[in-house]
């Protein structure tokens, strides 16, 4: 589903994992800035946006957009604090969402999510050591039918086993480029 | 050359995620190999509803009910289905074996259903604007236009009892109403797709499947309402939808029935879409519309409410998704039909996302009245795996829990809210006898307190209060008190918060204590966890009967707790277990048991 990323899209997928030099990025910023000068309530746009082509956004750039857009940095702030989508420090090559709707919840999606947290030895909204993967819960998917879900990048794993995450984790781990994506196996 | 055959896929996001866009691009490359490419048009429709038995593939006219479908039955179903004209029996859906449940309508999933909102939604391609014109589509936006004043078109949604679909049933026309009557030049018309409801998707397959029913529906509200202006604040975590509402705008635009002077009519009218950001209480109206202006989703206290003072302070209509998809429907058959539909509190339909442990998970329209026990039941075919049915929990982290005894009320927001629950948005997860009550219940709460906005006090701290409480119970560490404690703080929240989410947060709690008290006072008195769910209240053991030595636990215990020698019996250490039950999924015997 890569295809349908355009700008301001936030994206699950960050490209870019470690922290980038806020300097050189600043010239795409004022481009996106400039494309969202005339909409109203441009601030969530503009910060999708930015997320989405720097994988987080750097307490640099939020000055930057807060001077740009006029709009106190405590605002900025506040907005990017508010939403569970912001996040200010880098994220790992890969998200990993372990969906916590009710469904997953009932069919053992808490289960599968203390299998990652062992596994990875990471706590939700944590980033592995090695940069590879962050976890995260989400809140369903809108697959409840093939519940308990996980979301790895864009990929949907389905009727995922607590027993099975290392097996699941291997084929990103070495981000090998073989078809794993949205299999129906039991993984 | 005449086309002989369409093979339907659904495109919805389960069965997409189960590769049904490698089954569509196999079905083309196989047509074209086959050389009938010319006799079969193949279309990706939205979601058929049926998404436990996903990937679906139905090929018409035949009406052959193709379920779980892999990309490799490709060949087989053009070799033997196309070319030679026979069923490929082996992925018809048919739980008997006997060739009478492969139809469509014979599939008991279906027959109660009554689609007005998933009308599309398994017909048509929804990237195509052509399909659903063929379905009468913006034929409603032509009616309202030209054969209707804006009273006319209020008029019908007034006899057509429409109430909102979002949760809490407000009358859809007195909403239109207010805004109309505000003299104002700016107003603005908004699409609430911010659907948070965890276990809930209604609006996420109405919007892949039929995007252009709710741009109409838009349209319709602008002329109404006097605005020019519309907004559809979806979720970021639905990009299928939002690619597909980006492509039905364009087309809609290419064919004038949006944008400057609509069909001619003099009338304008344009959507943006704007993306939510991860923040559950943006679902609620004024949160939503401070997110759209830029701000942190906070609601507003109400009065004023959007419908005289939203968007940037100007009247502003809001409406849910489902709400919006009723709408073409009404103005072209009439609200006199629509009224017909449903019972004397509540008309048409409603669409619920049927989940859990139930056999058949999907989406599911029925008319308002029907019962419980024949969603769960007739549509829904039962618990899975044959266990005990314990519950219905309809209305999320809103509502509350239904049970056995109350199974055959039919369905409205009066006789839910009599119950103690509530419709909410349409999420209807059944609990069998594994599932914990006061588990559950806690889930709810920690989903409403990581959601509290933060504003107002009574949420904030009387929300983590009751969080901590039950955290308390589900360890063993429950007084009696409690269950009292809980109840007055309920009642506070109910009274005092700002919004919905707080106002009906407490809910869950108090229907549980209602209709399950016994379960919470096995935790509290007995500390015993009777569903065997809450880890400080159980124990994994190892039966010395059943145990053949195999060893394949000890191998898989994370921690190590588990020791024997081969072919001999194993033992389970308490004091090094965590309770992550690996064992008990590994071991191949029925050996491990939860005390």
């Amino acid at each position: 589903m890569a295809e349908i990323q355009t700008d301001c899209r936030t994206s699950t997928h960050a490209e870019p994992c470690r922290e980038i030099d806020p300097g050189s990025v600043i010239p795409v910023v004022d481009e996106i800035i400039t494309q969202y000068r005339s909409t109203r309530g441009a601030l969530i746009p503009v910060l999708q946006s930015v997320q989405n082509l720097l994988g987080y956004l750097p307490k640099e750039i939020l000055t930057h957009i807060s001077r740009e857009l006029s709009i106190p940095y405590s605002e900025v702030a506040g907005v990017v604090t508010f939403y569970s989508f912001f996040s200010t420090t880098p994220r790992g090559k890969h998200i990993i969402r372990v969906c916590l709707g009710t469904a997953c919840y009932v069919r053992g999606g808490k289960e599968v999510l203390q299998a990652l947290t062992r596994e990875l030895k990471i706590k939700v909204g944590q980033t592995t050591d090695d940069h590879q993967f962050s976890l995260e819960i989400g809140r369903c998917f809108g697959a409840c039918g093939l519940a308990p879900v996980v979301m790895i990048d864009e990929d949907v794993h389905q009727r995922v086993k607590p027993n099975a995450i290392g097996l699941l984790l291997a084929a990103y781990r070495d981000d090998d480029d073989q078809d794993r994506g949205g299999s129906d196996e039991k993984a | 050359m005449a086309i002989k055959n369409y093979i339907l896929i659904c495109g919805g996001t389960a069965c997409e995620s189960s590769r049904a866009d490698d089954i569509y691009k196999n079905l083309i490359a196989e047509c074209a190999s086959q050389g009938v490419s010319d006799d079969v048009q193949i279309v990706k429709t939205g979601c058929f509803g049926f998404c436990e038995q996903g990937p679906i593939v139905k090929i018409l006219p035949e009406d052959s009910f193709y379920v779980q479908v892999k990309p490799e039955d490709a060949k087989e179903l053009v070799s033997e289905h196309i070319v030679k004209g026979r069923e490929v029996t082996r992925l018809l859906y048919d739980k008997n074996k006997s060739k009478k449940h492969a139809k469509v309508e014979d599939i008991q999933f279906y027959q109660k259903q009554f689609r007005i909102v998933l009308r599309n939604c398994g017909f048509i391609n929804p990237e195509n604007i052509d399909e659903y014109i063929a379905r009468e589509g913006y034929a409603a936006l032509e009616k309202a236009l030209f054969n209707m004043t804006p009273d006319d078109v209020i008029g019908e949604l007034k006899t057509a009892g429409i109430r909102g679909r979002g949760g809490a049933g407000f009358p859809t026309w007195m909403k239109w109403n207010f805004t109309k009557q505000v003299e104002n030049d700016t107003k603005y018309v908004v699409c609430n797709a911010d659907e948070g409801d965890p276990g809930a998707y209604m609006d996420r397959s109405t919007l892949e499947g039929d995007p252009h029913s709710i741009l109409e529906a838009m349209t319709i509200a602008g002329y109404t309402c006097g605005a020019r202006q519309g907004y559809i604040y979806i979720r970021a975590e639905y990009p299928l939808a939002i690619k597909r509402l980006e492509i039905a705008m364009q087309q809609a635009r290419d064919y004038g029935l949006l944008g400057e002077d609509i069909l001619g009519s003099g009338f304008s009218f344009d959507i943006e879409i704007r993306l939510g950001a991860g923040a559950f209480v943006c679902g609620e109206e004024t949160a939503l519309l401070a997110s759209i202006e830029g701000e942190r989703g906070m609601p507003r206290p109400r009065p004023p409410f959007p419908a005289v003072k939203g968007l940037w302070g100007q009247p502003t209509v809001i409406n849910n998704v489902e709400t919006w998809a009723n709408i073409p429907m009404i103005i072209l058959k009439g609200g006199d039909w629509f009224s017909k539909i449903g019972t004397e509190d509540s008309k048409g339909t409603k669409v619920f996302a049927l989940t859990g442990k139930i056999r058949n998970s999907g989406l599911v329209e029925v008319p308002m009245g029907t019962t419980l026990r024949e969603i769960i039941f007739d549509i829904g075919g039962g618990i899975a795996n044959d266990k005990e049915f314990k519950a219905v929990q309809t209305g999320g982290p809103s509502g509350g829990v239904i049970t056995k005894a109350d199974l055959d009320t039919p369905i409205d927001y009066g006789s839910l809210m009599g119950l103690g629950s509530m419709m909410g948005s349409g999420g209807m997860i059944v609990m069998d006898e594994d599932d914990c009550i006061v588990d559950v219940t806690k889930f709810y709460l920690g989903f409403s307190v990581d959601e509290s906005c933060g504003k107002c006090s009574p949420c904030r701290i009387g929300g983590r209060s009751l969080y901590n409480i039950l955290d308390k119970i589900t360890k063993g560490e429950g007084e009696m008190e409690d269950l009292e404690q809980m109840k007055s703080i309920g009642q506070a929240m109910k009274k005092a918060s700002l919004c919905g989410l707080g106002q009906t947060a407490p809910n869950p709690i108090l229907s549980t204590i209602h209709y399950f008290e016994d379960e919470y006072l096995a935790h509290i008195k007995d500390k015993r966890c009777p569903a065997g769910k809450c880890k400080e209240l159980i124990s994994f053991n190892i039966l010395a009967d059943k145990c053949i030595g195999c060893t394949a636990c000890a191998r898989k215990c994370p921690v190590g707790a588990i020791t024997g020698e081969r072919r001999q019996l194993h033992r389970i250490d308490p004091e090094l277990c965590i309770k992550c039950g690996v064992c008990l999924e590994t071991c191949k015997f029925g050996a491990i048991y939860v005390r």
